[in-house]
């Protein structure tokens, strides 16, 4: 199957027709960033960007992505070596990430967020982040985090 | 600097507070941030990731830079204080990778050639399995191996605290999920499609499933060679006859509970040249590890090489083995890599569970609420195997009633085996299940006598110089009445909220909906308890990088996600006046720092590289004295030197200085087995929590509005990670309160997964308003107190409380169901 990945044609070979978008970005073109904790479609971990609208990866079937562009929390963080963006930064000053799986998920539902409504209110950001699930921080630091990203102040 | 500045100090006589308003301070100075960080060196992980060099992989690289933290922009090493030290809150030095998706998780590695390894679970909670036909399973392409209890090495069972659980089931089958064979294959897909071809034959037995039953002499027993009863404790302090005017009595029930940590089971073993195996696994003790995963492969320990991958949450679930000895046994037939990942499904069988448990109390009182007496049963069902459930039964018992001080005291906790699925280790461990038992009966006392659920409270906290209902002396401050008050304190919740009970699914417009506050106060012990040797182990290395001190840190303490890079770190800096901290990957070419649980690793392994800096500054004083340099000393910080730029490079320019400690706390004592009379804990500590709750009394759907917390943690280390600590651990009770619950009918699983086992989501979680004492206790290090467990133990009765305040239900049962609130 190939498809555009962090603007980068990929391809990647003997797929099966059962692999979802997700395995094949963590599998076979080794981008691990999106996270695995359900791969039922309820956590959000796996959450990416396909054709510019967030979607749960493993939801996904890699079929589904032919062609497609896709960007994961690795295409918004352009590296390890890169400076943080803005949504990033907002996460580490607020202690937003503690054991961090829930983190990449959260980093792309919180960049498509803003990117729709640069400022929103706290009943809009619990909305939005309804289907990201952390089991670490009890969501304080991560409605911080919003608020700091939105407030420019990342 | 990074640190987050806590808003509303408290000024509380006589002690040190913060306090966080919950959803109104702002991070400061992030611009700073982007200096700070570390440039990102190879993880151990990420190097068997990227490079697949695996063979360059051993635990000798381990003194490799893994994570750094620099924090600031002063100038190194000098005689000032460096910041980022204890009692500030810097960046975690991992968190870069975390948000960049950088950073590599257990089920992130890969090796080259490496293969996927899935395993065959039986259906059945009891049964005896007859037969087992491998060929259609070994005959499919792609499949390298099929292994079952026959190829297991050297001892066939393990255990934390009896080695009871077999690796892979021989002839009995005890719960349903138990592991009976593994496969090795080219694709998980593949491996998961052989393990569906195994032809297993099985003899279906009933099970054993109600703990009270279990408990009853001439029961079926789960394991022929024992009694269901896997240990009793009982406690008996003052007159057991003891009577009073005013009595009420409850039974309580406490669903199964599951850790559900994000981030699953998984790991990769990779056979050595030696004939050993080396293991990256996520796991909350390497070591306790290391002794089973050795035992199982009949190999010595030191062929039996552990490294910790990244940790996506524990919460007690990584206690116990799940595939380690699996992957390894799969690596060590096939002659290579082996990587293993639960699915979600799996993890609901893969790991044990918060004991359901049933709780019978009867409080006796004075007319004025005075507590005469407490008795108690409690019954905690184990499930198939042992895990850590003689331990949980004794905190049940020694913390079961409350922290309050009772003269007269029969308390007896039994755990049992049956054939639900094994329980162990979950936060709070068996803390919480009597906390929302004893807190119940409080506010049934308060409703007796007439008074208010807090003022009852108050009439019997537990303070410095009581006795618990073990004989031990509460030693240092406890400060149960300080921490009742300042969550009664807090402004009431403001009306209206910004959701309605049921979301915004809309399904009422207020009509039915009455708000309710409660109020409950927990106990926990911190560090393992009753005469266990509990230590930890750090190696602190200092040399000159670029003509500047540099320490590395050392440990097998397990980062699952609570912040202990960073702690570690800052204590270097507080005691060494180092800027540059390094902390290396754990793993076990290190002496064993105990678990990542019982609240313990700051207190623990922050000791043991308290200590071992402690040791580093006598040996460099003694450098410089032999230089005739007599070190300057600080005036900011009396525990000894400083030392400036110049001195540092007179003190390591001769070499590198080292100092491994293996640290201790004083020791505890067993538990006398007829009275359970012993000074069994080390530490106690103590969170009060607040909830508000709108319910819709006709649909039975709450909306909690806010919670207010307040806890004791004597000093805190990194008051963010204090904070993140208390918020999540609330969120865990709140769970249990209103949602959390693994279902289990005839012994059977009926909702693994996270469609049907419901989790708090951003939308359930209200503002959390904090108070956080720091109260000092005399023998920890810094006077901390462990923070993890306090907040997520009276939770949930709190939120209860608040619910039978606006309902008027009794709610007996936790979860809490709509048909308890509607049906009362
Ligand atoms: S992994 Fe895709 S939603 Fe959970
Ligand atoms: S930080 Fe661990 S799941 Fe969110």
């Amino acid at each position: 199957m190939t498809c555009t990945v962090n603007g980068v044609p990929r391809t990647a070979d003997d797929v099966w027709e059962g692999e979802s978008l997700l395995y094949v970005l963590r599998e076979r073109l080794g981008l691990p960033g999106s996270k695995n904790a359900c791969e039922q479609g309820e956590c959000g971990s796996c959450t990416v960007y396909l054709d510019g609208t967030a979607v749960c990866s493993c939801l996904v079937a890699a079929g589904q992505a032919v062609g497609r562009e896709v960007v994961t929390v690795e295409g918004l963080s352009g590296g390890p070596d890169a400076e943080p963006g803005p949504v990033q930064r907002a996460f580490l000053a607020a202690g937003a990430v503690q054991c961090g799986f829930c983190t990449p998920g959260l980093i792309v539902a919180v960049d498509d967020l803003l990117s729709r409504n640069p400022h929103p209110t706290d009943p809009q950001i619990r909305e939005a982040l309804a289907g990201n699930l952390c089991r670490c921080t009890g969501y304080e630091k991560i409605m911080e985090a919003v608020r700091l990203a939105a407030g420019g102040q990342a | 600097m990074t640190t987050i500045p806590f808003t509303e100090p408290l000024g509380t006589a006589g002690s040190c507070a913060f306090s966080v308003a919950g959803t109104t301070e702002n991070a400061q100075d992030i611009e700073s941030l982007a200096g700070a960080a570390p440039a990102g060196p190879a993880r151990i992980a990420d190097r068997v990731r990227r490079s697949g060099q695996v063979a360059q992989v051993r635990p000798a690289d381990a003194t490799r830079p893994t994570a750094q933290v620099r924090v600031g922009a002063r100038p190194t090493g000098l005689d000032v204080r460096v910041g980022g030290g204890v009692g500030s809150s810097p960046q975690r030095p991992d968190g870069r990778l975390k948000v960049s998706g950088e950073f590599a998780f257990s089920s992130d590695l890969w090796a080259d050639d490496m293969l996927w390894g899935a395993t065959l679970r039986s259906p059945y909670p009891r049964a005896k399995l007859t037969g087992l036909d491998l060929t259609a399973a070994v005959a499919l392409p792609g499949v390298y191996a099929v292994l079952t209890a026959q190829d297991v090495p050297g001892r066939r069972v393990y255990g934390l605290e009896h080695a009871d659980q077999p690796v892979l089931a021989g002839t009995e089958i005890r719960y349903q999920g138990e592991p009976i064979a593994i496969v090795a294959a080219d694709h998980p897909e593949t491996a998961r499609r052989a393990a569906s071809l195994i032809k297993a034959d099985y003899e279906v037995l009933a099970p054993v499933t109600d703990p009270d039953a279990a408990l009853l002499p001439g029961s079926d027993r789960v394991h022929a060679d024992r009694p269901n009863l896997l240990r009793h404790v009982p406690i008996r302090k003052g007159d057991p006859a003891a009577t009073a005017p005013v009595v009420v009595t409850g039974e309580y029930q406490v669903g199964m509970q599951d850790q559900a940590f994000l981030g699953p089971e998984s790991g990769l073993a990779v056979p050595a040249e030696d004939g050993g195996v080396d293991l990256y696994i996520a796991t909350q003790w390497l070591h306790v590890d290391q002794q089973q995963v050795a035992a199982c492969l009949g190999l010595p320990q030191e062929k039996v090489r552990l490294t910790l991958a990244g940790v996506g949450g524990a919460f007690g679930a990584r206690e116990d083995l799940s595939m380690q000895v699996h992957a390894c046994l799969l690596a060590l037939r096939t002659g290579r890599p082996v990587k293993m990942v639960y699915g979600r499904e799996e993890s609901f069988f893969g790991h044990v569970h918060r004991h359901p448990a049933r709780l019978r109390y009867e409080h006796g009182a004075d007319r004025d609420g005075r507590l005469v007496y407490v008795k108690a049963s409690i019954v905690l069902d184990g499930g198939a195997y042992a895990s850590s459930t003689g331990a949980v039964v004794a905190n049940a018992a020694t913390l079961g009633i409350g922290p309050y001080d009772v003269p007269n005291v029969v308390m007896d906790a039994y755990g049992l085996y049956t054939n639900n699925p094994p329980c162990g280790a979950m936060r709070g461990f068996g803390a919480v299940q009597a906390c929302f038992a004893y807190e119940s009966q409080m506010d049934r006392l308060a409703a007796a006598v007439g008074l208010d659920p807090v003022e009852v409270r108050l009439r019997n906290a537990l303070t410095t110089g009581d006795r618990m209902p073990t004989g031990q002396l509460v030693e240092g401050p406890a400060p149960v009445a300080e921490l009742l008050r300042l969550v009664r304190e807090r402004p009431q919740a403001p009306a209206g909220a910004d959701f309605p009970p049921g979301g915004t699914a809309n399904t009422t417009r207020g009509e039915g909906v009455v708000r309710g506050v409660g109020y409950a106060i927990g106990i926990k012990n911190v560090c393992f308890s009753e005469g266990f040797d509990d230590f930890a182990t750090a190696r602190v290395r200092l040399e000159l990088v670029g003509g500047r001190p540099a320490a590395l840190v050392h440990t097998a303490a397990a980062e699952v996600g609570q912040g202990l890079v960073t702690v570690q770190a800052q204590i270097v800096r507080t005691e060494l006046g180092v800027e540059q901290v390094t902390i290396a990957p754990a793993d076990t070419s290190v002496g064993s720092a105990g678990s990542s649980s019982a609240s313990r690793q700051t207190y623990m392994t922050g000791g043991a590289v308290r200590a071992a800096c402690l040791a580093l500054r006598a040996r460099l004083a003694a450098r410089l004295t032999a230089l005739g340099r007599a070190p300057s000393t600080s005036d900011n910080d009396k525990k000894g030197p400083f030392l400036s730029a110049e001195e540092w490079v007179g003190a390591l320019e001769a070499g590198a200085l080292e100092e491994t400690v293996e640290w201790r706390h004083r020791p505890t004592h067993a538990l006398d087995p007829e009275t359970g009379q012993g000074d069994a804990h080390v530490q106690y500590a103590f969170a009060a929590h607040r909830a508000t709750v709108d319910v819709d009394v006709e649909l039975g759907l709450v909306k909690v509005v806010e919670i207010a917390t307040a806890q004791d943690v004597g000093k805190a280390v990194n008051p963010q990670a204090v904070a993140g600590q208390i918020q999540g651990g609330t969120a865990q009770g709140l769970g249990l309160a209103l949602m959390e619950e693994i279902q289990v009918v005839d012994g059977m699983v009926r909702n693994p997964s996270f469609t049907d086992y419901l989790l708090p989501t951003i939308m359930d979680m209200p503002p959390m308003r904090l108070d956080v004492l720091e109260l000092a206790d005399p023998h920890s290090p810094y006077g901390l107190r462990g923070v993890g467990e306090p907040p997520t133990i009276s939770s949930t009765p709190a939120v209860v409380a608040a619910i039978r305040a606006a309902t008027g239900a009794a709610l007996t049962r936790v979860p809490v169901r709509p048909e308890h609130i509607v049906g009362a």
